[in-house]
This record gives structure tokens, sequence and C-alpha cells, in this order.
């Protein structure tokens, strides 16, 4: 197959708090290759947030090696890591977390506002990650004229919009009725399949899992059935 | 009542927890509250110094037509015809008790640095009937000026706020060389701010002829005043104005206490705006914050007034404690403080800052005020909410 | 600048406190603005004099006349150029709350030594051509409504005519200007004639209140002023002499320690703002935690996300501070031409650094403490709510 876009190494995550600490990722190892659509599934508290987060770049581990897209990213400082994190990631949470106070267009350009593009490169290129996700008519509304399901697909065209190398989505239709679940999981495997894009998404939803390529499950903290290369 | 009760103690309790958006209200309102106290109390002290100076049964003539000591000359042709008017008390001696006192400028020295300043200081000429006439006038240090010799004694609070005026200090006056020979004290009037001389020494030193400023005389009693008037009216030659001394010394404080009723309104009306706002603004949180509970209250069937009261109870409390804290800094930091001033007369005043309780009550008045605008707005927005809306914490 | 959208909606999220505190801030400008103006008089800074002048008075007080003739001697020390004289008169104006200074002058001499005011040359003439004329700065004739050819009727509280009585009467036959700055104080004097005034007035003839000395080089100003009181000490006629700024300084110092208790005041309004905004910045920054963390997550770094943070306190202090300071400059334009006697305030170079210092300086404090706790923020931390 082609080549790894991640590679995690003996990644083990410990939270420490005050004389507590909890054990949350035991000596894990796993790939991701590159254009794959890798559903993480397990129950609540397995890890699968934390996992996520180590891959995204916004946690580091406690021991272990954490490579994507050639990086070896727990060696990053914290800014050369956010600069990193805009080039090559693009997150989509439960909760969309959309700027409130931003129209649906100036959401989705909040990344390039990093990039050297010029306001007329940043709008056209926002114009069309929200053609891509399909509310090119919505462009001028606020997160709160919106409805879940229209909130997500604008959340994940400011993950696209970037062009990153790989898509990272925790539980992206834990909110969302049936019906408006597929829609946007049918979007993320246009996006896999059409476009390239390399996603990682963490759902409970077994139905979800079926849009991916590969399942992967957790429990405890380590890979039930981790694919083997 | 047991409603309004409950939901105010649970705010009240909440207080802590939203220490820093409480404190604006206190702070903001203990500025307000505080400059307001210090800046009336400095017109009240002024007031006060010059209230106190003169006593109602002696009598003030001044030329006609003017308002100060300063801008008045009495010529020395009607002087003798003064001291004969009628309604004046005498001595032992059979004299009429009058003193015609000339009152020049000088300038003295006060204050450091930036703050320092070459000041006009009164230097009044008194007649020897002068000192008697005030009995008031108690000397603390030294003694008595000389008549015929250039010595001057110093008021207290003269002694106080310029330099270079302490016993046996050598004083320069156009030319001639004047020796303090003493300090005075006058129950904490005006005069206090004042260097004394004797009539004729201070007339032949400033080349000021037989005339003099003014005149000071004891009257019979405070009903003689206006047989004297009319005395005045009745002769053509005498063009002065004759007031009791306490009247003429009041009308002094009048402008003074007027511009800094001016100044302080504006800049504490500015002030209670802005503090204004700030209450605003931490009411409207404090409610926003406890959206839940409030609408959690409403859902379990308690009315709307208890809550509307409940808000009002927090931020007077809030208000209160800000004026009581600000009006308690005025007096700590000010009360008493001396300081002097340009007076009407064109010469310093010094006076002490008077934090009265009028004053205090002034200040909790503005408190109160600003509380209760601060807190309706919040506090109605609080009992219109809509319960559902609440609930969802949105 | 490409952030300021992103700053401008962020700033304005909770509009009912941004408009409180934006009021708070306007306020404290505001008075910040008059204040200062206020205080800035006590340091000379407005008062727009000439360094060419020199006030002689007598050392005992400026209100003890010299007499006229010291003239010669004053007018033989080198250096100077014109000497005039001028007695202060002391009129009402129908109403004591009209005050306004007036100055007994010689015209000839008024026109060479005061060179910044300029007068027409029509109306000089007629100055000099008729004994109860007078002239007038522009702004005392604006404050009155004053025409050339008006009568000004003036009570004097010092002087009174030969018959006693105080109600004197000047024609007004000239107004002036001023080269340097409308806000020379002399633009609210009015000047009559010597001549006439000394011949009418019942007692002081041959006195002058004080000499104005026109010298060529401000820079001997201080050695001029020496020579001169060095020439009458130890005379009845000792005098003192000092620069038109040193002696307007002090006269106004004369008040007392009102810049202290006017610094004390500042002191207390910046106090209570800091207070005030820096809480509302804080409410703003920990309800957004979410939001700072999708920032981060975005790839803004934690120097970016301080940055953000402090740019929108900076924002809201200076946008608060500079409404304040228009208003308080339109306040001090209505105060110059309201009839109140108060010398006129201006928001000069000195103020307005004070106050953009004041507006970048309470940005700054208010902005650091949740900029920092911005920075500090961790993603997975912000992300969860914690
Ligand atoms: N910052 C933290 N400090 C301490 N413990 C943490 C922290 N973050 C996560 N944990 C713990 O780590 C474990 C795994 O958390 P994680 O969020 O990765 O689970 P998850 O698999 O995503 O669960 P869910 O399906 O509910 O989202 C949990 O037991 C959680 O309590
Ligand atoms: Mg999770």
């Amino acid at each position: 197959m082609s080549e790894a876009i991640v590679q995690l190494r003996g990644v083990s995550k410990t939270y420490t708090r005050g004389k507590q600490s909890v054990e949350v990722l035991k000596n894990l190892d796993l790939e991701v290759a590159k254009g794959d659509f890798l559903a993480l599934m397990g129950p609540s508290g397995s890890g699968k947030t934390t996992l996520l987060n180590l891959i995204g770049g916004l946690d580091q581990p406690t021991t272990g090696s954490v490579i994507v897209a050639g990086e070896n990213i727990e060696q990053l400082k914290s800014s050369r890591l956010a600069a990193w994190r805009g080039r090559h990631v693009g997150f989509v949470f439960q909760f969309y977390n959309l700027m409130p106070m931003l129209t649906a267009q100036k959401n989705v350009e909040l990344p390039l506002l990093l990039t050297k593009l010029s306001a007329s490169q940043r709008a056209e290129r926002a114009r069309i990650a929200l053609t891509v996700v399909g509310l090119a008519d919505r462009a001028s509304h606020k997160p709160n004229e919106l409805s879940g399901g229209q909130a997500q697909r604008v959340a994940i065209a400011r993950a696209l919009v970037a062009d990153p190398t790989i898509l990272v989505c925790d539980e992206p239709t834990g909110d969302l009725d049936r019906k408006t679940a597929d829609e946007i999981l049918g979007l993320l495997q246009t996006l896999n399949r059409q476009h390239g894009k390399t996603i990682i998404m963490v759902t409970h939803d077994p139905k979800a899992a079926e849009f991916a390529s590969h399942q992967v499950h957790m429990d405890k903290g380590a890979l039930a059935d981790a694919p083997v290369h | 009542m047991k409603q309004i009760l409950a939901i105010t103690l649970m705010n009240l309790r909440a207080i802590p927890q939203r220490l820093g958006s409480s404190l604006v209200i206190v702070i903001g309102i203990a500025g307000v509250v505080g400059v307001l106290v210090a800046m009336l109390s400095m017109a009240q002290g002024f007031g006060a110094t010059l209230k106190a100076t003169g006593k109602d049964d002696r009598l003030m003539v001044l030329a006609g037509g003017v308002t100060s000591e300063l801008s008045s000359t009495l010529m020395p042709d009607i002087l003798p015809l003064l001291r004969e008017l009628p309604g004046l008390a005498r001595d032992a001696e059979g004299r009429p008790l009058v003193s015609a006192e000339l009152v020049v400028i000088t300038e003295l020295r006060r204050g450091e640095g930036a703050q320092r300043a070459d000041v006009n200081v009164s230097l009044r000429g008194v007649e020897p009937l002068g000192l008697q006439l005030r009995p008031e006038a108690k000397l603390i240090e030294g003694r008595w000026f000389t008549p015929g010799l250039r010595e001057v004694v110093v008021g207290k609070g003269a002694a106080n706020q310029f330099q270079g005026v302490q016993l046996g200090a050598v004083l320069k006056f156009r030319g001639s060389e004047w020796t303090v020979v003493g300090t005075f004290s006058a129950d904490g009037d005006a005069h206090e701010s004042e260097l004394w001389t004797d009539a004729n020494t201070a007339r032949s030193a400033f080349g000021r002829g037989g005339s003099a400023s003014s005149m000071l005389a004891q009257m019979q009693s405070a009903q003689s005043l206006p047989g004297i008037q009319a005395a005045i009216k009745a002769d053509p030659r005498l063009q002065v104005d004759a007031s009791t001394e306490v009247a003429y010394y009041s009308s002094q404080s009048q402008q003074f206490t007027q511009q800094i009723g001016m100044l302080t309104s504006v800049v504490a009306a500015i002030m209670a705006v802005g503090a204004l706002f700030g209450a605003l603004n931490s009411m409207y949180s404090a409610v926003s914050t406890r959206q839940v509970e409030i609408a959690t209250l409403r859902a379990i069937g308690f009315s709307g007034l208890p809550v509307v009261l409940s808000v009002l109870t927090e931020a007077l409390l809030l208000a209160l404690t800000g004026g009581v804290l600000g009006a308690a800094v005025a007096y700590v930091l000010f009360n008493n403080m001396t300081v002097s001033t340009l007076g009407a007369n064109f010469t310093q005043i010094a006076f002490n800052f008077a934090v009265t309780p009028e004053l205090m009550q002034k200040g909790l008045i503005w408190a109160t005020l600003i509380g209760l605008l601060g807190g309706l707005p919040p506090a109605i927005r609080a009992a219109r909410m809509r319960v559902v809306e609440a609930l969802r914490g949105g | 600048m490409k952030y300021f959208p992103l700053l401008w909606a962020t700033l304005w999220r909770k509009k009912t406190r941004t408009w409180l505190t934006m009021f708070s801030l306007v306020a404290a400008f505001l008075l910040l603005g008059l204040l200062q103006a206020a205080n800035s008089l006590f340091y000379g800074g407005t008062i727009n004099l000439s360094a060419n002048l020199l006030i002689t008075q007598a050392r005992v007080s400026f209100t003890s006349p010299l007499p006229l003739r010291l003239l010669p001697q004053l007018e033989a020390v080198p250096g100077v150029e014109q000497v005039s004289w001028s007695q202060f008169f002391g009129g009402v104006y129908k109403d004591p709350k009209n005050f306004f200074p007036q100055f007994a002058v010689v015209p000839e001499r008024w026109l060479k030594t005061f060179t910044e005011c300029t007068l027409p040359a029509e109306q000089a003439e007629a100055w000099k051509g008729s004994r109860t004329a007078a002239v007038a700065g522009r702004q005392l004739a604006e404050r009155f409504g004053w025409k050339v050819g008006d009568r000004i009727p003036l009570n004097s509280q010092i002087f009174p005519l030969k018959d006693g009585s105080r109600a004197w009467a000047f024609d007004l036959v000239g107004i002036f200007d001023n080269t340097t700055a409308d806000s020379c104080p002399r633009m609210g004097n009015m000047y009559i004639r010597y001549d006439y005034f000394d011949e009418a007035r019942l007692f002081g003839q041959g006195t002058a209140g004080i000499y104005v000395l026109r010298i060529t080089d401000p820079n001997r100003a201080e050695a001029i002023g020496r020579q001169v009181d060095a020439m009458f000490e130890n005379s009845p006629d000792e005098t003192k002499t000092q620069s038109e700024k040193e002696f307007n300084l002090n006269f106004v110092r004369q008040v007392g320690n009102l810049s202290l208790i006017l610094n004390a005041i500042l002191g207390a309004v910046f106090f209570t703002i800091l207070l005030l905004t820096g809480n509302t910045m804080s409410q703003a920054v920990r309800e957004r935690i979410p939001e700072l963390a999708v920032l981060k997550t975005l790839g803004f770094s934690n120097g970016g996300v301080l940055g953000l943070v402090l740019a929108e306190s900076l924002l809201m202090c200076v946008i608060g501070g500079l409404v304040g300071m228009a208003l308080a400059s339109a306040a001090m334009v209505a105060l110059a031409h309201a009839p109140v006697s108060f010398p006129p305030l201006r928001a000069d170079a000195t103020v307005w650094l004070i106050a953009v210092a004041s507006m970048l300086g309470v940005g700054l404090l208010v902005g650091l403490p949740p900029a920092l706790r911005a920075m500090r923020l961790s993603i997975v931390d912000g992300l969860s709510g914690r």
C-alpha cells in the first residue's frame, strides 16, 4: 500500500492531576496510510479523543513518537507546532465550534488569515470550500442562523479550506439525527474518495463507521485490532 | 416577603464567586463618592472659615459700591465723621471703639517645586483699639507689635502655610525691614491668614497718607445697625457702605463656594455616569450568570417581583458599601487638611477641609441613586426572562 | 490589518457589555481631557505668551502701584526695546459675574510693546484720537457681542471718578486679534487710555500697576530682570521682574494646590476605569475559552492569540478614549464661548499625549492578564471547557 502519513510508535499518555495519575494510552502503535478513511471506535473513556489530539498536534505524548506528514511533531516547539497544524491538519468537532459572531464565509476564511493570501484570494477559496460542502447560498449567515447539519458543513469547509494533509474529526455526527448524519458522512466519503483526503474520524456509531474504509477499535487505552503492517 | 428574602440571600451568597464584578460596583461608587465628598468638604471648609469670621455686633464700613476691602479706599477727610457715627460703643475713656484699618497686599512664598508660588497675603494695619475690638485675637507666641516700629505679628494659618514668617524673621516691604515679633490665633477665622501691624506705621510705610481701606467699629448692640445706616445715608459726604462684620465675610465665601460647587457637580456627574455604566455592566453579568437559577425559581412558582427586588437589593448593598468606603477614604485623607487659596479679597485664606456628616450623607445619596439606576434595568431583564430560554442557558 | 474584521466582530460579541464599558471609558476620558487641560494651565502649557515680554511689578505685591518716574530708568536698560505700563482698572460690566480684566495703557506704547496683537490701522488711529476710546480682544468682543462703535459702561471697583461716582463709560473703537495663537489670555482683555483714566480718577495719579518691557533677546530675560531689580533695590519702589509667562503662572498657582487635587481625582478615576475595563476584558476572555482553543487548533500560535486579545483590549480603550477626548474638546470649545469667567482651556499636544498614553496604558494593563491567560491556555483543556 501507499506510504503511511501517520505513524505512532510506542505512544503512551498519562494524565496527572495532583497525586492521581491515569494512563490513558498504553504503549500504542498505529499507522494510517495516505488516502485512508479511518474510523476510530470504542467505549466512552477509552482514549479516542486523546489519541486524536496527539495525531492533530494538539497535545504531546508522555512517551513515544508521533510522526505526521513526515514531521516528528512531539519535538516541535509550540509556535512551530501551531504553524504546522495550520498547514497540515483540519479539525472537525462534535459541537462545530464555529465563531458565533462571524458569518459562515468569515468562519471559513479564518485559517487563511495565517497564510499569505490576499483578501480576495481568501474570499474566493472560502467560497469554493463552501460550494464543496453545498452551502454557497448560506455564506452570509451566522452560526446561530444555521441548523446543526449546516453548521457542521461550515466546520468541514473551514477544516478543508487550507487544503490540509489530514482531516481529523471527533464525533462529527454525534449531535445530529440519522439523516443529517448520513449526509455529513457522505460528504466526508466524497472528500476521501474524490479528493483523496486522508480522514481520521472518531465515532460511537457503527453505522457511521461503515462509511470509512477501515475501522479500528480501542479499549482502555489500547488498540483492540490494530491493522498490522 | 419570604420569597424576596430567600432569593436575596441566595444572590448575596453568590457575591464572593463574582468578586471581580462586585468590586467594580463598590470601587466605582467609592471613587465617585470620595471625589464628591472631598471636593465639597473643601468648599465647606472655606465657607466655614469665612462664616466664623466677625461678630454681628461689629460694624464694617467700606467705600460705597465696592465688594472687597482691597478695592476700598476711605479718604482721610471722612474718617473723623465715621468715627463719630451714632450707635457706636465707647471705652472707659469715652473714645469710640473704632479701628480704621489699612489693608495692603504683600507677597510671601508658598510651596516647593512645581507648586511654588509667590502668593498674595494681607498685611493689615490695625489701630490700637483694633486689638481691644477683637477679643478673639489672642497672642500664642511672642508679643504684639509696638506702634511706630516696623513690627508684625503673624496669624496662625499664615505661619503654617507660608515661608519665612517664623518668630524673629525679617521681612522686606518697600525697601524697609519688618520683624516678626509674635504669632496670634483668632478662633480659626480668616484673620489667621493675615499679617498684622500698627495702622499708622503701615500708612507711612506704604505712602497711603491718612486714608484707610475699611473701618471696624463696635456697635452698642446688633440692633444699632439700621440707625447707623440711616445716619450714613443722611450725610451726603459719606459715600460708604456699612454692614455687620459677619455679613461682609459671609459674602466673601459665596463666589468660591459656587465655583467649587459647579466644578464638583461637573466632575462628580461625569464620574457618576462612568460608575453607573460599570454598575449596569456588573449587574447584567450577575443576572446572566445566574439566569438558570433565576429561571428555575420562576419555574417552580416564584413570581417576578421578588426577582426584581433581590437584584435591586444586591445592587444597592454593593453601592452603599462603595459609598461608605468612599466617604471614609475622603474623611481619612482630607478631613482637617489645611490648604490656602485665593479668596475674594484677592489674598490667601488658609482653611481646613471639613468632611461633615451632611456631606457624607450627600455622598451616600449619590451612591444609592447610582445603585438604583444601575440595578433596575438588569433586574427588569431578569424578571422578564423567558423561563424556557433561560433554562436552556442560552 | 487583515485581522481587523475578526477583532471587530469579537469586540462586539456581547453588545450590551461592550457599549456599557465603552461609555465608562468615554466618561473617564472626557474627565481626563478636561482635568488635564485645566492641569496644564498650572504648568503654563496653554499660556501662549511671548518670550520677549518682561513684567516689572512692585516687589511687595503687584497690587501696589509703581510711580511713573521709574520710566526713564527702565527705558535706559540695554536690551529693552520698548516700555509700556498698565494699571488694572477693576471694572464690572453690568454684573460681577461678567468678570474680565481691563487695563489703562498708553495706546502708542501698547501697540509697540504687544506686537503680537494686531489692530487694523484705522482702528489704532481712532484709539489714539479719542480719549474715551477703548479696544477689546476678539474673544471678549464675541463673548458679549460687542461691535466697534458700542459704548461700554464699566463700574470700577477700585477707582471712583473725581465726583466720587464709579460709573465710567468707554467707546469701543477697535477689536484686536493675536498673531501667535487665539488662546492668548490677552484676547479676553479690554484696554482703555491711561491719560484719560489718570486725569479722571479720584486718587492714585501718576502711578501704574506694572511696567511691561519688550526685550530684543529673550535669552537675556533673566539678566535684564536682575539688572532692573538691582536698580531699585532698597528704595520704597523695589521691583520684581519676571517673564510674562512666569507672572501669569504665578497668578494661576495662587489658587493653590488645586493641581494636586486634580491629580488625585484623576488617580481615582483611572483606578476605577482600570478595574472596570479589566473586569470586562477578563469576563470576555473567560467566556471565549473554547473559541480561543479553536483558534489555536486552526494554527494560530500562542503569541498570535495573545496579540488578538491585547489588540481587542487596546481597540476598546482607544475607541472609548478618542470619543471621550472628542467630547472633552467640544466641551472646551463650548466653555470658551460660555459667559463664565474661566481661563481658556485647550487640549494641547501635551494633553493629547497624556490621553493617548493613558488609552494605550489602560488597554495594555487590562488586556495583559487575560491575554496571558489565553496564551497559556492548553488546547485540550480549552476545548473541553476546562
Ligand atoms: N486533561 C485530562 N486530565 C485528566 N484526565 C483526562 C484528561 N483528558 C482526558 N482524561 C481522561 O482520559 C480518559 C480518556 O479520555 P478521552 O476523552 O480520550 O475518551 P474518549 O474515548 O474520547 O471518550 P468519549 O467517547 O466519551 O469522548 C478518560 O478517562 C478521561 O477522564
Ligand atoms: Mg471523546
